[in-house]
């Protein structure tokens, strides 16, 4: 099936240079509908408000975190399934693995360049 | 000599305490407080004495080492280094973080550019463009591993805020920092070494105005 590239995305990260780097590789992929928040609790909020079809977030974020706010999503009946993308400097096994364990998708280390976003969303998403 | 006995101490004492004091003998004194230095000593095994005598060791070391550290003013790293070299930290943050979105406004504006433009040469730009984008992701890392200085200098601080405490009145509180002056007090050029203060915190900082105004005599 087809990857839908008006699909809606949330990025969070605390630091705006990274939203907004983020966001300019996904528009250069073709995804131009991109939301933003800037900690997981934010990004909870934005999630229950409205349907999103991909999340992409950092880990190392306050007050919620991006583990933190996998777990919200994952223990939700409604956004479980949703696709998650963590994207962060946390380059230890150990986070890998809890990472692994709380259900995320795919796993991007920061730095990380546009081949890597690339590769990992049709990973996730499907080839488009 | 040899130490009296606890009795004998006792006997003396008593029947030098019964004569009135103008009949007191110098040497009777003496004699009995020798007997009381004598049983003193005759308390102490050598494994005792041994023991004592590096207590006494370890107390001077550490009379020592509080005045060695005394010495080095750690009031001053609490009061002046430390919130120093944070400030200074969380200026290189915001530097990076404001230059890094002026790079990326450019980037943008080429790559907005570019798509109007069209033909051969956008593609290349476009890939320059995201070259661009993956770079600026240094300021990202480069603000976490900073605030994983700042977070260890908090703890430093902590660990210098305890040490002064348990000194107590030993270390004397620092007099606040002076500002810093370009020129002595009395009006004489600084050295040169004197003039290395690197860049300044935005607050301390003088603008391109003022520098404007003293080359010109106006300030």
């Amino acid at each position: 099936m087809a990857v839908d590239m008006n699909m809606p995305i949330l990025i969070v990260d605390d630091y705006k240079t990274m939203l907004r780097i983020i966001r300019n590789l996904l528009k250069q992929l073709g995804f131009d509908n991109v939301d933003e928040a800037t900690d997981g609790s934010a990004a909870l909020l934005k999630l229950r408000q409205r349907d999103f079809a991909l999340v992409i977030s950092d880990w190392n974020m306050e007050p919620m975190t991006g583990i933190e706010l996998l777990r919200e999503v994952r223990a939700d009946a409604r956004l479980k399934d949703l696709p998650f993308i963590m994207v962060t400097a946390e380059s230890k096994t150990e986070n890998v693995i809890s990472a692994k364990a709380a259900g995320v998708s795919n796993y991007i280390v920061k730095p990380f360049n546009a081949a890597t976003l690339k590769m990992k969303l049709a990973a996730v998403l499907g080839n488009f | 000599m040899r130490p009296a006995s606890q009795a004998a101490i006792d006997r003396s004492l008593e029947e030098l305490m019964s004569r009135p004091a103008t009949k007191l003998d110098v040497a009777e004194i003496a004699e009995i407080v020798r007997g009381i230095v004598g049983t003193l000593h005759g308390d102490l095994t050598a494994g005792e004495a041994a023991v004592y005598s590096e207590l006494d060791g370890l107390a001077q070391i550490i009379r020592n080492a509080k005045a060695e550290i005394a010495e080095i003013r750690p009031d001053e790293i609490s009061s002046r280094h430390l919130p120093v070299a944070q400030d200074e930290l969380d200026a290189v943050v915001s530097a990076t973080e404001a230059a890094t979105h002026s790079i990326m406004a450019a980037a943008e504006k080429i790559e907005a550019t570019a798509a109007a433009v069209g033909g051969e040469h956008a593609d290349a730009l476009s890939e320059a463009v995201t070259n661009i984008y993956e770079a600026c992701g240094f300021q990202d890392i480069t603000g976490q591993r900073i605030t994983k200085v700042v977070r260890t200098l908090h703890q430093i601080e902590a660990k210098v805020a305890a040490l002064l405490a348990a000194f107590g009145d030993e270390i004397k509180p620092a007099k606040p920092a002076a500002p810093q002056e370009t020129a002595p007090a009395d009006g004489a050029m600084p050295r040169d070494k004197e003039l290395l203060n690197g860049p300044q915190l935005p607050a301390a900082a003088i603008s391109q105005d003022d520098i404007d105004a003293i080359l010109s005599g106006k300030a």
